[in-house]
């Protein structure tokens, strides 16, 4: 096969895909460097290089890797869920409640059927997902507040559910093998099966697969319901984290999700992007909380920081086009 | 048609929100123990009042067809500056309120370039905004409280006749001529002049007409030689001189400021809903910051309701769930009308 | 060339060696044109002529790559159609302009309201449209309506109401009246004749020949991109302007066709209707039959192949695939075993290509269901489909991973052509597949649409080229007004009688 359609480039680039997966593994380097270079400064010690520190840190982002992972898919689509906070909040609040064995199904389930009543909406009544999934969150929020009472519920998490939270397998936490194992399923499906391929159809041009005989519907059920799963599984995990669910236990996990999807180079429009982007942005956002509290920065330089640090990403790679005609 | 027919039919969204919050407004009344008076009307309209603000600085970016996801950090901000500004001589209150409402219009205006000129979509480019917001407001006030010039707070949140007793017109409020008027809370009045001197104006300037254009069609807008970017970065700042009265507003009624996040996500969240409930299309184009006001007087008056039908609190918030997605879900018919489905992709 | 001036005054508007390509296809080459005030100017030619090209340029909506405009003798430039309406020219295209959402008087006004203390005057506005639509008999069209709420020939009245609220000295029409009704024709054309005696130069595009006999003092036939002629209205027959728009330098190569023989129907329709655009279709297509849609741009072709492909809802009337009544409600059913459809699309980049992806994802998209073993993809036979249909339809592609977007037109068509061929489909439409695309990769498209007839394939094959619609062609049904209004067999499939039924004249006026 000869390369006439495309020239070889001239000089070695990087694709459009993988710059931001540079550029934002190279800004983790950069943070740990400040950081490093602070606790050299303050404590005479390279806290932030020991692998413990870092296992711990990573154990805590799971959860936020976890919710990101399953967001991505729902970006990837060129739609939002919204939804996330209280899926996963009532994930672990009915985890506790029924507690045994059933703990963790349960958990998964309700974050499947949250996520398929979100992708009915979408795909068959059509509504933007940005205000039904915000509709599907209060309800959420409604029924939990019933069932609860208002009141961070009693009920303990399962042995398995703290387990797989804070537990340890040869020195590496749990929660990080189970964000691994999610990872890699994540990866095989969008790589690798008819609805990974379809998502990305899908979120580049819906007429184009449409017309293409994809079953567009179906992944749109499809993909909420997973993104609805992954935010059950991290509601299960907290719960085991901190022992039991308490409300608002889901408020953290939205906006920094997104964010880290959106920095990890995945087109918020839909269709572009990759699952190592956002784990490069889960880990980006994790690494740079941890600095700034070894920093013990204000919440408030942190917030500032925060904001900053995706407007600088998005400068960097995240223009859109101009608009002619 | 007629005109008149002809006009209902556009602002249907529009009245129809109008129709539910008069509806619920009324029952609330009829319903409550003492009947209409005017401590629950200014009780109520302190309520709301923040939230019709919040509601109303949504419309704009969602008529150009973005959202906005920094208006409930722009009120928290404002709400902070206004719980260390707010205090001392006339002079000083008036600057400290003049420079409330500005610091709203600069961060609007900042979310408008950061859209413009880098040309990032405009949901994420206000959600890391809204984070730098929110950070500017922890720095102000990291902890709850402040100090809000008491006569102002009290004159702005209840009727004439305490603004009058207050500094001390119209005989202390008084006189006879006075008394027609005397009952008519302050916010009620202001919740009227808002819109009225700075909404109207301006959806019937040219730069308002642009951001209709360009909600409904940006390539048609830029065919008919419009200034698009200008429009919605003016878009962008008036929601933001918007979000700043309402955190104004709200350091008024509480005496305090609070850089509380989880109640900025609520705000921001409700704007959206409030704006969807009040007839303005999320796709832009269609809807007023009116009808958004209205919206946001719709779900507060639910809340009302619960009040005086001691529904339990515990499921108060599983029937304002309930209600919204019902709301938002009346869009579906639009997927009936539809002959061609490759229309439903655009 | 010749240039006759009797009609109007002096040359107003001018265009000296202007030439515009788009890729690799030339739309305008070195053309030398100009009108004059107080003159309608009719501008003729087939679809892809370069007319659109031509005016696109007067408006500024386009700029030419080479030559220079001159208005009234002094050269301009436009950077923006705003540009172009501030010295005079307004346009009225074809693509409406208008926004949906805002009033007809918003519209009517939008690029510069009346104003009352710097906020928009809307009595003023509604004033200005009631005039303004009054001018062109729309009486019935009320202002405070959105534009939205209006049906296509009205929304149309109002587009032509919005240009004349510019007060312009070139007024352009590019094919303005195709959506209107023959009494709004009338009043427009009043309107015209007006603007005329007030000295205003038209430029009008029409496919209507009748038309342009009863408005225009002069004509321009342009062909491939050339200006041929330019002659007073009346001075040429309606034959010699139909031999004018046809003749042609290059011609491409047609595989020869089999003799015709009667073919057992693989799909039928009858009496397919849809909102007035289809107005009761009568076709069949055999096995091993190759069907060509002919007729001009927007009688319903388009329509006719969504509504098989079960794009369109609501659609009336009879389909049988194989002799068996079926109802097929979307593209996933089209594609499914027994009813095997495949589509390739009009806009090969918004409907047919997911251009930041892939070459290998978009020949495989729409086979992802055959290659899937359990959930995941049989890599293995994903890579063989791949090289298959890469080898099959000759693609010219570096790396089968590269984006769909990095190649050449014709290459990016044969990547849509291989992903419904992989398919196996029995039934194949296409929506005018060659627009845009060289000569060779023509060719080869059209040797493949014969093999693939010669497997047994029945093919319905719309397009706005006529030479390829006879030169492929078994049989051409020839729509008008979403509905056939010939079909034309062996012989008969001339370019002559092609247009002459696409124009709906008859087929006597066009021998003349």
């Amino acid at each position: 096969m000869t390369a006439a359609a495309s020239p070889p480039p001239a000089r070695f680039r990087l694709s459009a895909e993988d710059k931001p997966i540079v550029v934002a593994a190279g800004f983790i380097l950069v943070i740990l460097a400040v950081g490093t270079f602070y606790t050299l400064a303050t404590q005479g010690a390279a806290t932030l290089l020991s692998p413990t520190y870092l296992l711990q840190q990573l154990q805590v982002g799971a959860f936020l890797g976890i919710v990101a992972a399953g967001m991505m898919l729902v970006i990837l689509l060129g739609h939002i869920d919204l939804s996330v906070p209280w899926t996963l909040a009532a994930a672990a609040m009915m985890a506790t409640a029924v507690g045994g064995g059933a703990a963790i199904p349960v958990a998964l389930g309700i974050g499947l059927v949250v996520g398929v009543v979100n992708g009915f909406g979408v795909a068959y009544l059509r509504i933007p997902s940005m205000i039904f999934t915000l509709g599907v969150n209060a309800v959420l929020r409604g029924l939990m507040v019933a069932h609860t009472g208002g009141f961070a519920p009693q009920t303990k998490a399962t042995e398995l559910m703290q387990w797989l939270a804070v537990g340890k397998i040869l020195g590496v936490p749990v929660a990080l093998l189970v964000w691994a194992l999610v990872s890699v399923l994540v990866v095989l499906m969008l790589n690798r099966s008819a609805l990974g391929k379809s998502i990305y159809a899908i979120g580049n041009k819906e007429a184009a697969a449409y017309l293409s005989g994809v079953p567009t519907r179906r992944v749109f059920i499809l993909a909420f319901g997973l993104c609805g799963m992954c935010a059950g599984l991290a509601g299960a995990l907290l719960a085991g984290y901190s022992t039991k669910a308490y409300q608002g236990m889901g408020d953290a996990y939205l906006l920094p999700a997104i964010a880290a999807v959106v920095i990890g180079g995945t087109n918020i429009l839909g269709g572009r992007g990759r699952y190592l982007g956002t784990l490069v942005g889960v880990i980006l956002i994790v690494l740079l909380n941890s600095v700034l509290s070894i920093m013990q920065m204000p919440e408030a330089g942190r917030q500032v920081i925060y904001g900053l640090v995706i407007i600088g990403m998005l400068l960097v790679y995240g223009r859109g086009a101009r608009v002619t005609s | 048609m007629s005109d008149l027919a002809i006009r209902l039919r556009r602002n249907g969204g529009f009245l129809a929100a109008i129709g539910l919050f008069a509806a619920f407004y009324l029952f609330y009344h009829a319903n409550h123990p003492r009947g209409f008076s005017v401590p629950v009307l200014i009780q109520n309209v302190n309520e709301a009042f923040t939230l019709a603000m919040v509601a109303m600085a949504q419309t704009l970016p969602v008529l150009t067809g973005g959202l906005d996801l920094s208006v409930g950090a722009v009120m928290t901000l404002v709400n902070c500056l206004a719980s260390e500004v707010l205090t001392g001589g006339p002079l000083e209150l008036a600057f400290g309120i003049l420079l409330c409402l500005l610091t709203g219009a600069l961060c609007g205006f900042v979310n408008g370039c950061v859209v413009v000129f880098g040309r990032i979509q405009p949901i994420i480019a206000t959600l890391a905004t809204g984070a730098i917001y929110m950070g500017l407001a922890l720095f102000i006030r990291p902890s709850p409280g402040g100090k809000v010039d008491g006569d102002l707070s009290w004159a702005a949140t209840n009727d004439l006749y305490e603004i009058a007793a207050t500094y001390g017109f119209a005989e202390g409020g008084d006189a006879a001529w006075f008394q027609p008027i005397a009952w008519i809370p302050t916010p009620l009045i202001l919740l009227i002049l808002v819109p009225l001197l700075f909404w109207l104006p301006f959806a019937r300037s040219v730069t308002g007409r642009t951001v209709y254009a360009i909600g409904s069609g940006e390539g048609a807008a830029w065919m008919s030689g419009l200034a698009i970017g200008r429009a919605r970065i003016a878009a962008f700042t008036l929601g933001g001189f918007f979000a700043g009265m309402g955190g104004l507003y709200l350091a008024l009624q509480t005496s305090s400021g609070n850089a509380d996040i989880p109640q900025a996500g609520a705000y921001t969240l409700n704007s959206i809903a409030a704006v969807v409930v009040g007839g303005v299309s999320l796709l832009g184009g269609v809807g007023t910051a009116v009808g958004a006001l209205f919206g946001a007087l719709v779900l507060r008056t639910i809340s009302f309701n619960f009040r005086i039908f001691e529904i339990d609190p515990l499921l108060q918030p599983l029937i304002e769930g309930v209600v919204l997605l019902a709301a938002v879900s009346l869009g579906a018919v639009r997927v009936l009308r539809v002959k061609n489905t490759l229309e439903l992709f655009r | 060339m010749t240039e006759v001036n009797e009609a109007g005054g002096a040359p107003h508007v001018s265009l000296r060696g202007v030439t515009k390509r788009y890729g690799g296809v030339t739309a305008l080459e070195g053309v030398d044109f100009s009108c004059r005030l107080g003159s309608i100017h009719a501008v003729l030619g087939e679809n892809g002529a370069g007319k659109s090209t031509l005016i696109k340029i007067m408006s500024g909506v386009v700029r030419p790559d080479e030559g220079e405009m001159r208005i009234a003798g002094a050269p301009v430039e436009f950077r923006h159609p705003a540009e172009a309406n501030r010295a005079g020219i307004v346009c009225i295209f074809q693509e409406l302009s208008l926004l949906p959402d805002l009033t007809v008087a918003d519209n009517i006004s939008i690029a510069d309201p009346p104003r009352r203390f710097g906020l928009i005057d809307s009595r003023a506005q509604r004033r200005r449209a009631e005039a303004l639509l009054a001018r062109i008999g729309c009486e019935d069209v009320n202002p405070l309506l959105r534009v939205r709420d209006l049906p296509l020939s009205r929304r149309q009245m109002v587009e032509i109401a919005k240009a004349l609220a510019k007060d312009p000295k070139v007024l352009i029409l590019d094919e303005a009246t195709s959506a209107l009704t023959a009494a709004d024709v009338e009043r427009v054309f009043g309107v015209l004749r007006r603007l005329k005696a007030e000295g205003v130069s038209i430029l009008t595009i029409s496919h209507r020949m009748h038309e342009i006999e009863a408005v225009a003092d002069m004509c321009s036939v342009f062909r491939n991109g050339r200006h041929v002629e330019t002659f007073a209205q009346g001075a040429r027959s309606a034959g010699q302007i139909v031999e004018m728009m046809i003749g042609r330098e290059i011609s491409a190569q047609f595989p020869p066709k089999p003799a015709p023989t009667p073919k057992p129907p693989v799909m039928e329709t009858k009496g397919l209707s849809w909102e007035g655009r289809l107005n009761g279709i009568d076709l069949h297509v055999g096995k091993g039959e190759i069907v060509g849609l002919g007729g001009l741009d927007g009688q319903g072709q388009k329509e006719l192949l969504l509504a098989l492909f079960g794009v369109l809802k609501g659609v009336s009337g009879e389909v049988k695939v194989s002799g068996k009544p079926v109802r097929v409600r979307s593209p996933l059913e089209a594609k499914r075993a027994g009813i095997d459809m495949a589509l390739i699309p009009e806009d090969r980049k918004t409907e047919g290509l997911l251009l930041p992806m892939s070459i290998a994802d978009n020949l495989l998209v729409a086979s992802l269901d055959r290659l899937s073993k359990g959930p995941f993809i049989d890599a293995k036979a994903a890579a063989a489909a791949v090289e298959d249909g890469i080898r099959r339809l000759r693609i010219k592609i570096g790396d089968a991973g590269d984006p769909v977007a990095t190649l050449s037109g014709g290459n990016q068509q044969k990547v849509v052509i291989a992903k419904w061929l992989m398919t196996g489909p029995k039934t194949i439409l296409l929506n005018d597949p060659t627009r845009g695309i060289d000569v060779g990769t023509k060719q080869e498209i059209y040797r493949l649409l014969r093999e693939l007839a010669d497997a047994g394939a029945a093919i319905l094959f719309y397009s706005t080229d006529y030479e390829e619609l006879i030169g492929c062609c078994d049989r051409v049904a020839v729509m008008y007004d979403g509905r056939v209004r010939a079909e034309l067999e062996g012989d008969e499939i001339t370019e002559r009688n092609i247009v002459a039924s696409a124009l709906a004249m008859d087929a006597r006026e066009a021998a003349e």
